[in-house]
C-alpha cells in the first residue's frame, strides 16, 4: 500500500476558506447526495480545495487546515477527512509545482517506451527523482500507474490532461512549450485519431470523411 | 469478424458528433419511452436471453445480476451503481465510451435503473478521467434539459437522476464494494460479503453495480433484440465486446469486436500485426494484468472469448490484450505488475498488505537473477499464501501474473539466476547485492 506524506515544516498556511466560485461548485456536489450522506462529498471537495489552492497560490495541494475545513462543512470527524486525503493518489498532501508531470510506467506504457519519457521528463525539467520539484517551481514529476489509455502508450498525464502516444523528443517538446506558458492541444501526439489504429481507421469507415464534431 | 451494422458503438473514435444531437442521428434515446413501457420483468428477461456477461472482467451474466435485486421496494431506495473506475492495467476501452457515446450510457442507465427500480443512479469515474467526465456531464445536463431524464424521463412516468462521482486515484475502488465505501466518503476497502450489494450496498440499501460497458450495450440489446446479440458470438460467450491491444503491435488500438474470434486474427486485423511478425511473438496478456499471460504457442489457436480463455488457465478479463515480443525482459514485465499491486494493495488484509511487498522484493532480485533457484518454489510458495486468503481478488490479481510466469517461463528464470551466479563468483549469499558481498570480503 501506499500513503501519501505530510508537508515539509512551514508549507502549511494558517488558514483556508472557501472562495465564491468554490461554495459554488460545493452547493452543486452536496445536491447529488442525500442530506444524511454528506460524508459522500468528501472526495469532490478536496478535490474543490486541491483546484482553489492550484487558482489562488499556483500549486494545486491540500493543506492541514483546508481538510479541517471540509471536516467542519461535511459533519465528519477531522481524522476522517485525513484519512481519506492521504489514501488517494490525487490528493497531493504537500505543495507541488505548477504543472504536475504524472508519467504512466505500468507494463503497456513501459513496453513502448515509457522510459524514454520519464528520462525526456527529468532532462527538461532538472528534477532527479519522481517525487521531486524543478528548482523554478515550475513543474513536479510523480510516477503514477496504469492511466487507463494503453492503446495510447506512453501517455504523459499533464493536470487533467492526457498527452498521449509520446516518445522522448516530443515529450521535451511538450515540457518547453509548457515552460513558454502554451497549453498544446491534448490527445495523441502523432497522426492519429484518439484510439483508432495509426494510420487510419479499420473499422467504421463509410463515414471516413465527416469530421469530429461537438463540444470538447 | 463483426460488421459495422452489427456495431454498437458507432462512434468509438470519436469521428462524429458525440452530443445529443449525433447520438439521436445514431439512433440513440429512439423510442426509450416504449422500452419502458414493456415493465421490469420483461427487461429484465429480454436481457438474460441475451446472454450478455459482466463486461469488466468477472463475466457473471448481467440480467441474473440485474434480477438479484429486491421485487418490492421496502421503503429503502434502490440505487445502481455504474463502475468507470477502469484502472485494471491494459485497459482502455470504457473510457472511448464516455468520452465518445456518453448518451448510449444515460439512455441504459436509465433503462436499467427502472428496471431494477431505482430512481438514481450513480457512477464512479476513475479520477484520471477529467475529460472524460465532462463529456459525460454535458450528456448528462443535455438529457436532463431534453427530459429524457429527471422527473417523467422520456414521459414515461418514471423519475430517475443520474450522478457523477469521481474517484482519486485508487485501483481498488474498481471492487464492488472498495467503490461503494469510496462513494460513501471512506477510504476504498472492500467489504466483507455477504450482504452482497443487492441486500445491502450503498447507503445500506439494495445496489447494484455494473461495468460502464454492461450497462451501454443494455439500451441497444433492447432495442435490436436478445435474438440479435445472442446471435453473435458463440454460445455463452454471447454478443460483441469492446477490447484493445497494446504493447508490442504495429498500430495499438480500441476496437469492438465479436467474442470468439482467433486472438490472432484480432492481432493481426486491428493491431496491424505483432511488431517483427508472429513468429516474434514471446506472449500476451488477454485481458488486463489479472490474468494470466498466454505464450506465443497458445496464442496461434485460442479464441477470444470466456470459456476459451478460461480452458487455457487464463481468462476474457477485460478483453484488453497486452502484446510482448521477443525484445520484452518478460520478468521485469511481471516484476512491474507486482510493484503495480504493492502500491495498489489497501492495506486491509494482511497477506495482501505484506505478501504483495514480498512478491514484489524477491521479483525485483528475480529480475537481476540474484536468488536461489530454490526461491522460484518458494516465492510460488508466497503466492499461494497471498490468494484466497484476502477479502477481495487484488491478492489473487497479484498472485496470478507471478504463477502465470513461474508455469510458462521457470526456463528464463533459473537462467538468469545461472548467469547472475556465473558473473559474480558462484557466492551463496546472493540475496545481498554481489558488490556489498565483495567489499566485505
Amino acid at each position: 500500500m501506499s500513503v501519501q506524506p505530510n508537508a515539509p515544516e512551514g508549507a502549511e498556511p494558517t488558514q483556508f476558506a472557501f472562495d465564491a466560485e468554490s461554495e459554488q461548485q460545493i452547493a452543486t456536489i452536496l445536491a447529488k447526495y442525500p442530506p444524511e450522506r454528506k460524508a459522500s462529498g468528501v472526495l469532490p471537495l478536496l478535490y474543490v480545495v486541491q483546484k482553489q489552492m492550484g487558482r489562488q497560490t499556483g500549486s494545486a495541494w491540500i493543506p492541514r487546515v483546508a481538510m479541517d475545513v471540509v471536516a467542519e462543512r461535511l459533519e465528519m470527524a477531522p481524522i476522517r477527512v485525513y484519512e481519506v486525503a492521504t489514501f488517494y493518489l490525487m490528493f497531493n498532501t504537500k505543495p507541488i509545482g505548477r504543472y504536475h508531470l504524472q508519467v504512466c510506467t505500468t507494463t503497456s506504457c513501459w513496453l513502448r517506451g515509457s522510459d524514454d519519457v520519464t528520462a525526456a521528463c527529468k532532462a527538461a525539467t532538472g528534477i532527479r527523482a519522481f517525487g521531486e520539484t524543478s528548482s523554478d517551481g515550475l513543474f513536479t514529476l510523480t510516477e503514477v500507474e496504469c492511466l487507463g489509455a494503453c492503446a495510447n502508450a506512453p501517455i504523459l498525464q499533464v493536470d487533467d490532461d492526457y498527452y498521449e502516444d509520446l516518445d522522448g523528443p516530443r515529450t521535451i517538446e511538450l515540457i518547453e512549450a509548457l515552460k513558454r506558458g502554451e497549453r498544446p492541444t491534448p490527445g495523441p501526439t502523432i497522426d492519429r485519431l484518439n484510439s483508432a489504429p495509426a494510420g487510419g481507421r479499420k473499422v467504421l469507415v463509410e463515414d471516413a470523411a465527416q469530421k469530429p464534431q461537438g463540444q470538447g | 469478424m463483426l460488421q459495422d451494422k452489427d456495431r454498437i458503438f458507432t462512434n468509438l473514435y470519436g469521428q462524429n458528433d458525440w452530443t445529443l444531437a449525433g447520438a439521436r442521428a445514431r439512433g440513440d434515446w429512439d423510442g426509450t419511452a416504449e422500452i419502458l413501457a414493456r415493465g421490469r420483468d420483461a427487461i429484465i428477461n429480454e436481457m438474460k436471453a441475451s446472454g450478455l456477461r459482466g463486461r469488466g472482467g468477472a463475466g457473471f451474466p448481467t440480467g441474473v445480476k440485474w434480477s438479484f435485486m429486491p421485487r418490492k421496494n421496502d421503503g429503502r431506495p434502490h440505487y445502481l451503481v455504474i463502475n468507470g473506475d477502469e484502472s485494471e492495467p491494459g485497459t482502455c476501452k470504457d473510457r472511448e465510451i464516455l468520452r465518445h457515446d456518453p448518451h448510449k450510457l444515460v439512455e441504459s442507465a436509465l433503462i436499467a435503473s427502472f428496471a431494477m427500480g431505482a430512481h438514481a443512479a450513480y457512477i464512479y469515474i476513475r479520477g484520471e478521467f477529467h475529460n472524460e467526465a465532462m463529456h459525460l456531464q454535458h450528456a448528462i445536463d443535455e438529457a436532463y434539459a431534453a427530459g429524457l431524464i429527471g422527473r417523467n424521463a422520456c414521459g414515461s412516468g418514471w423519475d430517475f437522476d443520474f450522478y457523477i462521482h469521481r474517484g482519486a486515484g485508487a485501483y481498488i475502488c474498481g471492487e464492488e464494494t472498495a467503490l461503494l465505501e469510496s462513494l460513501e466518503g471512506k477510504k476504498g476497502q472492500p467489504r466483507m460479503k455477504p450482504p452482497f450489494p443487492a441486500a445491502m450496498g450503498l447507503y445500506g440499501c439494495p445496489t447494484t453495480v455494473n461495468n460502464v460497458e454492461s450497462i451501454a450495450v443494455s439500451a441497444t440489446i433492447l432495442r435490436r433484440g436478445a435474438a440479435w446479440f445472442s446471435g453473435l458470438g458463440r454460445p455463452n460467450n454471447a454478443g460483441t465486446k469492446l477490447m484493445a491491444i497494446s504493447g508490442h503491435v504495429n498500430t495499438p488500438c480500441v476496437f469492438e469486436e465479436e467474442l470468439g474470434v482467433p486472438m490472432k486474427d484480432l492481432i493481426e486485423k486491428h493491431g496491424g500485426g505483432v511488431r517483427g511478425g508472429w513468429d516474434n511473438l514471446l506472449a500476451v496478456i488477454p485481458g488486463g494484468c489479472s490474468v494470466p499471460m498466454l505464450p506465443r504457442d497458445v496464442c496461434d489457436t485460442v479464441l477470444m472469448d470466456y470459456d476459451s480463455l478460461r480452458a487455457e488457465g487464463s481468462g476474457l478479463g477485460t478483453g484488453c490484450m497486452i502484446v510482448m515480443d521477443k525484445s520484452t525482459d518478460i520478468i521485469a514485465a511481471i516484476a512491474r505488475f507486482s510493484k503495480f499491486f504493492k502500491h495498489e494493495s489497501c492495506g486491509q488484509c494482511t497477506p495482501c498488505r505484506e505478501g504483495t511487498g514480498w512478491m514484489m522484493r524477491i521479483m525485483e532480485r528475480m529480475v537481476e537473477g540474484r536468488a536461489e533457484i530454490e526461491e522460484i518454489d518458494m516465492l510460488e510458495q508466497v503466492t499461494r499464501q497471498v490468494e484466497g486468503h484476502t477479502i477481495c481478488a487484488l491478492g489473487d490479481a497479484a498472485a496470478w501474473p507471478i504463477q502465470g510466469l513461474i508455469r510458462r517461463f521457470r526456463p528464463v528464470m533459473e537462467e538468469r539466476i545461472h548467469a547472475y551466479k556465473a558473473a559474480h563468483g558462484g557466492t551463496r549469499s546472493v540475496q545481498v547485492p554481489a558488490g556489498l558481498v565483495e567489499a566485505a570480503e
